[in-house]
């Protein structure tokens, strides 16, 4: 369905020291460099995925998304999105994706919410009937009708996101864009935004392609995440693999019936005892957790058991790390 | 055609929302109809022999002019789609399957008659019963009128054209006040909206009458003040179409081009 091939994209940009001395020489002659904001990027998506395309601030996961909704023309590389190029075909193509930018508003600030809708509904020339059913369908899941009627300028940010995703499904479109769609909201409204496009998929079988520093959003929706840092390609597979290549230890954590001296383990390192709780880091490659506990619980009287992985956003960390982004 | 009679519409809801705004316009104009007669009234007077233009049909020049001032006027600013190009929210104009000048210009278009509507009724109904050399005048004759409405709407389509020329220069200046700045000084004067073009010296009038800009402000209004005789009139609006495919034919060129190599600011 998306189909992209060594994609490139330089962006000139104004440099200057702060100071007078320098905002007067750079009038005479600014200077500018380059920044590579996307080096060879290369990744294919087929129809009905969710895929979560992270990276830091700057890595160019904004700029991709752009090329790929036809707004950016790149330097190089090919793309081919549904067999069309976005930007060469943009008006065509447009008509098949919906885009939300986290950070901007597509709808009216001034009027009310359904105002902007019927504005879309006659760009994209919806039907009636099935814009009816569409607005039907977005008011129940994504609870509008309280606010439909209210001008943007009106809503509370969490109220407004739920509007802009609406508005970009207007038109039954076939690819959703996501940037950073959870951006300052609430976990409510996260929630809610998180339920919705998992729903819009199942449901529909809208392809979805979002940016995000959350990494819940991740966990929830995606299956496969594309990770970007210095506009190169870092990570591209399962998030489970990727969990699996980089967790190495999880954390055993006992309650018990008070026990006078500390048990050693092979394979699980002691961090920490006391008299009635113990916390042992499993080398998972070693031993399983269960046995870990089985021969625990042989020697001590176990009240409670706690075993935990190491959070998704460590692990990003630590790919970023390898990686020097 | 749809999406673009869409966005006409919401526009115009969106603008007409505005009343109080045009309620101190209505105010200012009234000021400044009443204070550029009076200068007019004062040189008149200091002035033996004829004009080439009556003060009568000064009076109803200005005063057309303070009516369809939101209409007519170079340096109004549309600033959602100044503001869309410089904090990058283009983007999402850009995620529509319209084109982006027609879109751009129906919203123009919208934005100056919703402005319009609020503010022509009250000013054009007063300053027809006010006491001469202060009333505005009927047209000599129903033709006249109809040539009027006709250069009117064409003068709209000319202004707005030209100012499309402002916006999409957005996109090289990044200021949007850089770009009508220098726009509206050049074209205000041009256009006769500063000192009606009679009363230019006839160097200046040469230089005026090869711009389009007069097309806007000067031409209609002296139609229907009868300054400009019917021949001329029809010549004057078929100049106007002439202008319009002009001016849209290299706006369209540009902003092609400009949307070839846009970066969409803000991140």
């Amino acid at each position: 369905m998306i189909k992209i091939e060594g994609l490139s994209k330089t962006f000139k940009v104004a440099r200057r020291s702060s100071g007078l001395g320098e905002a007067v020489r750079s009038f005479f002659s600014p200077k500018y460099s380059e920044v590579n904001a996307l080096r060879d990027v290369s990744f294919s998506i087929d129809e009905g995925e969710i895929v979560g395309y992270i990276g830091p601030n700057g890595a160019g996961k904004s700029t991709t998304i752009k090329v790929m909704s036809g707004i950016l023309v790149p330097d190089s590389g090919d793309c081919n999105i549904m067999g069309y190029v976005p930007w060469r075909d943009r008006v065509q193509y447009v008509k098949n994706i919906g885009v939300v930018f986290g950070q901007r508003s597509q709808l009216w600030w001034d009027v009310p919410i359904v105002d902007s809708f019927e504005l879309l509904r006659d760009i994209y020339r919806v039907p009636e009937d099935n814009y009816r059913k569409n607005l039907n369908m977005l008011t129940e899941t994504l609870n509008l009708s309280e606010i439909i009627n209210t001008p943007a300028r009106q809503l509370s940010l969490g109220q407004r996101m739920r509007c802009e995703l609406a508005a970009s499904l207007i038109h039954d479109p076939k690819i959703l864009f996501l940037d950073e769609p959870t951006i300052g909201l609430d976990a409510i409204s996260k929630i809610a935004v998180r339920n919705f496009i998992k729903t819009i998929n199942k449901e529909n079988n809208v392809t979805v392609i979002l940016t995000t520093h959350d990494m819940n959003d991740i966990e929830t929706l995606a299956n496969r995440i594309i990770m970007i840092g210095k506009g190169q390609i870092l990570y591209d597979g399962n998030l489970n693999k990727l969990r699996d290549k980089f967790v190495t230890h999880k954390t055993v954590t006992i309650d018990y019936n008070e026990n006078a001296s500390p048990i050693e383990l092979n394979g699980a390192a002691l961090l920490s005892w006391s008299k009635d709780r113990a916390t042992y880091a499993v080398d998972i490659k070693q031993r399983g957790v269960s046995d870990v506990i089985s021969e625990l619980s042989a020697k001590l009287e176990i009240i409670d058991v706690a075993v935990d992985s190491e959070p998704i956003e460590e692990i990003i960390i630590k790919l970023y790390k390898e990686h020097q982004v | 055609m749809k999406p673009y009679i869409a966005v006409f519409k919401l526009r115009v809801i969106n603008g007409l929302q505005y009343r109080i705004a045009a309620l101190a316009g209505v105010a200012t104009q009234f000021v400044w109809g009443f204070m550029y007669i009076m200068i007019f009234e004062a040189f008149y007077r200091g002035f033996s022999g004829t004009q080439a233009i009556s003060l009568e049909q000064l009076a109803t020049y200005i005063w057309l002019q303070q009516a369809f001032l939101y209409f007519l006027y170079l340096w109004l600013k549309e600033t959602e789609i100044s503001e869309s190009i410089t904090s990058g929210s283009i983007a999402y104009e850009l995620c529509r399957p319209c084109g982006i000048y027609g879109f751009w210009f129906a919203k123009l278009i919208a934005h100056r008659l919703s402005g319009t509507l609020l503010r022509c009724a009250p000013i054009l109904v007063i300053a027809f019963f006010l006491p001469i050399p202060y009333r505005l005048s009927l047209p000599p004759d129903p033709l006249t009128f109809l040539l009027f409405v006709v250069t009117l709407l064409l003068g709209l389509i000319v202004v707005i054209s030209l100012s499309m020329l402002a916006y999409i220069s957005i996109f090289v200046t990044m200021s949007p006040i850089g770009s009508f700045l220098v726009f509206s000084v050049v074209g205000e004067f041009f256009s006769g909206f500063v000192l009606p073009i009679p009363l230019m010296p006839i160097w200046l009038q040469n230089i005026v009458y090869l711009l389009p800009f007069r097309l806007s402000v000067d031409l209609p209004f002296r139609v229907y003040s009868g300054n400009i005789p019917t021949n001329d009139a029809i010549i004057g609006i078929l100049t106007q179409i002439i202008w319009i495919i002009v001016l849209i034919a290299v706006g369209k060129f540009l902003l092609t081009k400009m949307l070839k190599r846009v970066v969409v600011q803000g991140g």
